[in-house]
């Protein structure tokens, strides 16, 4: 039997669910036996590859970057596992949803700016995604399969998930998962 | 409660059950150790009715009833959970997500909130409605207290506890629909009140975030919950 | 007032009446005045004494002839000739013409196809009585039912005229009246009272304002007549403070039947007592809903509370209330007046008499019209309201205003009462009848109503709080060319969510209008959505935009 491939990919989050990931601790060597990581922040493949089994996918959809990767995810996956509040609500991120994006780059890049520098700021130009009007969650833009709540996911829930998937089962989540925490 | 009250009995869940006519579905449901998931109701305050989680199927008719405010009646049969309900209760959940900004990771109640754990109970893994994100305020001018309406879910028990159980009734709703707001006096800031008696009722009986004290940092809070039936007791054995 | 004097006063006004030879008629309701019948009124007036013909030649101030889009209306007696619209330039030449023939090209045109289907009850006296004067109305047989009510039957033979009359609750949801006074009258309570649901807040009503003005009379006795069928002895007229002209002639009313003893204590020379008060609406769409309407009344925010208890039982102050319509009560008296049985004679089976609608949107004559229930959609649309303009195509009859449903053309022939537009996925509703052509887009219909009802929920349930905000908003996307196939499933989950769960009418039936519109106009949803273009050409298509989630 070929091993399931797996990738996990990081947008609009602050990485934590990643960090949570690797609270699966020794089991995560059991995890790798079988399976093949094909693209994650962790490993050095620069494009996502086709035929994915299994994308887990923290952080929300905040510029079009964003949009662009996770719609190409999402043709190139079969399972596409929306893990982590910012995925699945939005969350932190999306607190900037109740302002314009001219004002939210004003206040970062020109506002508040302290004094060293010119004092002016600058508004970054092409080499920064552009922000979407609003950070949505992946399941607004894409199709999602499963859904981990969780600010990040508890530890071992991905190892729990990743075995059911492995099995062949839908994980059941029910009690395991809650937003915030 | 009324002392020469019928004993009825009913099915409920396709067991037997005797209670009192005086009794709410809600309350027999409690007593029989059903669980009904309910954010409006809170038991030492009059029942409003909003929150439409507790509702319950009666069969005979296609109808569903809000179990808190519907007295239990002789031969009837209640079911308080079903495919239908549960389906209709996740609605209502993701509903109330979308309505404010609740964001849990960053709330005062997070791990404390009845929201936050009914979306556990009742499997509510993610809202596929629209987030409406509306720009609402936070009014911190009081001395102990902070309202974030951000986080209001508008089950009013706050009013409620405010007005029947302390007697000050500082605290109400203004405008309608979405727009609706709890204000304090009339919509002055809160900290300017000179009807709120500091007592903090309010921020104990809040189910969410809305309401906490200063000073408090995320999933922090402490909710003190006791006072209400004890309160209510009571009261009642003196009249 | 005593019976006797009641019948002295009409022999007094008709001797008055048989003087004049001529009585020009002219509606000062609030359409025609809108259009301003007042100064045509005084114009007539100076005409009149001016020739020197004020002492055989009447003008009266009436209430509407159901023609409000020919106003202002005049009509003159003998004769029934029917004028509009009439300038103030006309006067004179109108008023030379008494004696002779009718001026033709002043005729109105509408007033013969639109009376042809109509049946008059609730508005027998409109466009006839003096709404401002008392004397007006008992000449025309007015409070003859409260005094033979309270003369020669007991409160019981009184709601057994009702019941047998088979008269249903015309505020929308036909609850039998009958039923409804029963269930008060039986309540032991010492304290009851009468409430009169003066709160018509449906987009594109005005029955229950037409009947305030112009004859505001036959609402005071109705109440009066249930007051003694139930025991009450206190009454609130809820009227929405949108209606000054309906309020001003309601307080004239009470204040002239009060001085004759028709209302306050010693009715009709008998131990029968009934005070009547009138009560603003601050324009909340909920306060129309029975529950909110006494919250109103009481004095705290006008939002629903849980029925049962139902407010037969438990309404105004915790007291026993019986809250019915305007239409409601101003069926009464003549039904006490004929008796039951007659009343019965009128419509289908299971809903009797006669209904007022008002008839708007896209249709050649629009107005104010009486017909009796089992008449078909077809004879009111293309009869009464003599087809649609501009040679366009019917599309759908929306009935029952934000409550209610969009009826499309294959049911025209169907018969209009409670039950058959039920079955269609629409509601009878308080009246408000809109015809549209196929220049309306029904995804915008939709859109339309839903903004109503979601910037007039009371907030207090959830579902309806932000369900209705919620479809708002998709079919928003929808209608900008941003909707996808599952913002259908979206509006069709939500549409089944408030339909079950809300807490008030409101709420329950503000799904309708998305409903109907799915069922029988899907192909304008999906027009909308996959070929991105709006049929009607109504909404702005904007196809590549980004719109906004």
């Amino acid at each position: 039997m070929s091993k399931m491939k797996i990738a996990t990919v990081w947008l609009d989050g602050c990485s934590g669910c990643h960090m949570s990931m690797f609270d699966m601790d020794e089991k995560l060597i059991d995890i790798l036996e079988k399976v093949d990581l094909v693209y994650s922040p962790l490993v050095d493949a620069k494009e996502f590859p086709e035929g994915v089994d299994v994308t887990v996918i923290e952080g929300g959809v905040g510029s079009e970057e964003d949009k662009h990767m996770l719609e190409l995810i999402r043709a190139r996956t079969h399972m596409l596992v929306s893990y982590g509040d910012c995925a699945v609500t939005g969350n932190v991120p999306s607190l900037r949803n109740r302002f314009s994006v001219d004002d939210l780059i004003k206040r970062s890049y020109i506002e508040n700016v302290s004094a060293h520098g010119d004092g002016g700021g600058n508004v970054p130009g092409d080499a920064v995604p552009r922000l979407l009007p609003v950070e949505r969650p992946l399941h607004e833009v894409v199709r999602v399969d499963v859904f981990i709540p969780g600010c990040p996911p508890r530890p071992g829930l991905t190892y729990f998930m990743l075995k059911e998937l492995l099995e062949g089962r839908m994980p059941d989540l029910k009690e395991k998962t809650r937003f915030g925490l | 409660m009324n002392e020469s009250a019928r004993i009825v009995t009913f099915k409920m869940d396709g067991r037997e059950i005797g209670a009192r006519e005086d009794e709410t579905i809600l309350q027999v449901a409690t007593d029989n150790g059903i669980f009904i998931p309910t954010l409006c109701y809170l038991e030492g305050l009059s029942a409003m009715g909003g929150c439409r989680l507790c509702m319950v199927e009666v069969k005979e008719t296609s109808k569903l009833v809000p179990s808190c405010v519907t007295y239990a009646r002789e031969g009837m049969e209640v079911i308080t959970n079903s495919e239908r309900l549960a389906k209709y209760r996740i609605m209502l959940l993701e509903l109330f997500f979308a309505e404010r900004n609740h964001i849990c990771a960053i709330c005062v109640a997070n791990g404390r909130c009845e929201l936050q754990n009914l979306t556990v109970n009742l499997g509510m893994t993610h809202v596929h409605f629209p987030y409406f994100y509306p720009r609402v305020p936070v009014d911190a001018s009081h001395e102990r207290f902070v309202l974030d309406h951000n986080r209001c879910i508008l089950c009013t028990r706050c009013v409620r506890v405010c007005a029947e159980i302390e007697g000050a009734h500082t605290l109400d709703v203004m405008t309608r629909g979405m727009d609706s707001r709890i204000i304090t006096d009339l919509n002055q800031a809160w900290g300017s009140s000179v009807t709120c008696t500091r007592c903090g009722k309010c921020v104990n009986v809040c189910p969410t975030g809305a309401l906490s004290e200063k000073g408090k940092a995320v999933a922090d809070i402490a909710v003190k919950k006791q006072f209400l039936p004890y309160l209510t007791r009571m009261r009642r054995g003196k009249q | 007032m005593h019976p006797d004097e009641l019948l002295d006063l009409i022999d007094k006004e008709n001797e008055a009446r048989s003087r004049w030879k001529h009585t020009i008629h002219i509606c000062t309701a609030a359409g025609c005045l809108s259009c301003r019948s007042d100064a045509l009124k005084e114009a007539f007036d100076k005409e009149v004494a001016a020739k020197g013909l004020a002492e055989v030649c009447a003008v009266k101030g009436v209430g509407c002839m159901g023609t409000c889009n020919a106003g202002p209306m005049v009509r003159i007696e003998p004769g029934g000739i029917h004028y509009g619209p009439v300038a103030p330039e006309d006067v004179s030449e109108i008023v030379m013409s008494l004696d002779g023939d009718p001026i033709s090209r002043l005729l109105c045109k509408e007033s013969a196809v639109f009376s042809s289907r109509q049946h008059k009850i609730v508005l027998e006296n409109s466009g006839i009585v003096d709404p401002e004067r008392i004397e007006d109305y008992i000449a025309s047989g007015g409070y003859t039912a409260l005094s033979t009510a309270l003369a020669t039957m007991s409160p019981s033979d009184v709601i057994a005229h009702v019941v047998q009359s088979g008269l249903r609750g015309r505020g929308g949801a036909g609850y039998p009246t009958g039923l409804k006074w029963t269930t008060v009258a039986k309540t032991g309570s010492r304290r009851k009272y009468v409430v009169c649901n003066a709160d018509e807040g449906d987009p594109g009503a005005f029955m229950d304002r037409s009947v305030l003005e112009s004859d505001p009379h036959r609402v005071l006795e109705g109440m009066a007549i249930a007051a003694y069928a139930v025991s009450a002895f206190h009454g609130y007229l809820y009227v929405r403070a949108e209606y000054p002209l309906a309020i001003k002639r309601l307080a004239k009313a009470i204040r002239d039947a009060e001085r004759h003893g028709l209302l306050g204590n010693n009715i009709c020379g008998t131990t029968f007592k009934f005070g009547v008060q009138i009560r603003l609406g601050a324009g909340a769409f909920v306060c129309g809903e029975e529950t909110s309407l006494i919250s109103s009344i009481e004095g705290n925010r006008g939002a629903p509370r849980p029925r049962p208890p139902y407010p037969a039982e438990y309404g105004l102050w915790g007291h026993p209330t019986l809250i019915n319509n305007v239409e409601t009560f101003a069926n009464i008296p003549p039904i006490i007046r004929n008796g039951g049985a007659w009343f019965a004679k009128t419509g289908t089976e299971k809903s009797k008499g006669t209904k007022v609608f008002a008839i708007a949107g896209r249709v050649n004559n629009t107005g104010l019209i009486e017909v009796p229930f089992g008449i078909t959609l077809r004879e009111i649309v293309f009869d009464i309201g003599g087809g649609i303009p501009e040679g366009r195509n019917f599309k759908a009859v929306q009935t029952g205003g934000p409550s209610g449903g969009c009826i499309p053309a294959e049911f025209l022939d169907m018969p209009v009462d409670y039950e058959s537009l039920a079955s269609v996925g629409s509601i009878l509703g308080s009246g408000g009848l809109i015809v549209m052509d196929d220049t309306s887009c029904m995804v915008d219909v939709a859109k339309y109503f839903m903004e109503f009802s979601r910037s007039e929920s009371c907030g207090k349930c959830l579902p309806c709080r932000t369900g209705t905000p919620q479809m708002y908003h998709i079919l928003g996307r929808i209608s900008e060319g941003g909707g996808t196939r599952y913002d259908v499933q979206l509006l069709e989950e939500l549409c089944d969510l408030l339909k079950n769960t809300s807490l008030c009418g409101l709420g329950l039936s503000a799904p309708n209008p998305v409903v109907s519109t799915l069922r029988y106009f899907k192909d304008e949803y999906e027009a909308h959505i996959l070929d991105k273009t709006c049929p009607a050409g109504v909404c702005a298509m904007a196809s590549g935009r980004m719109v906004r989630q």
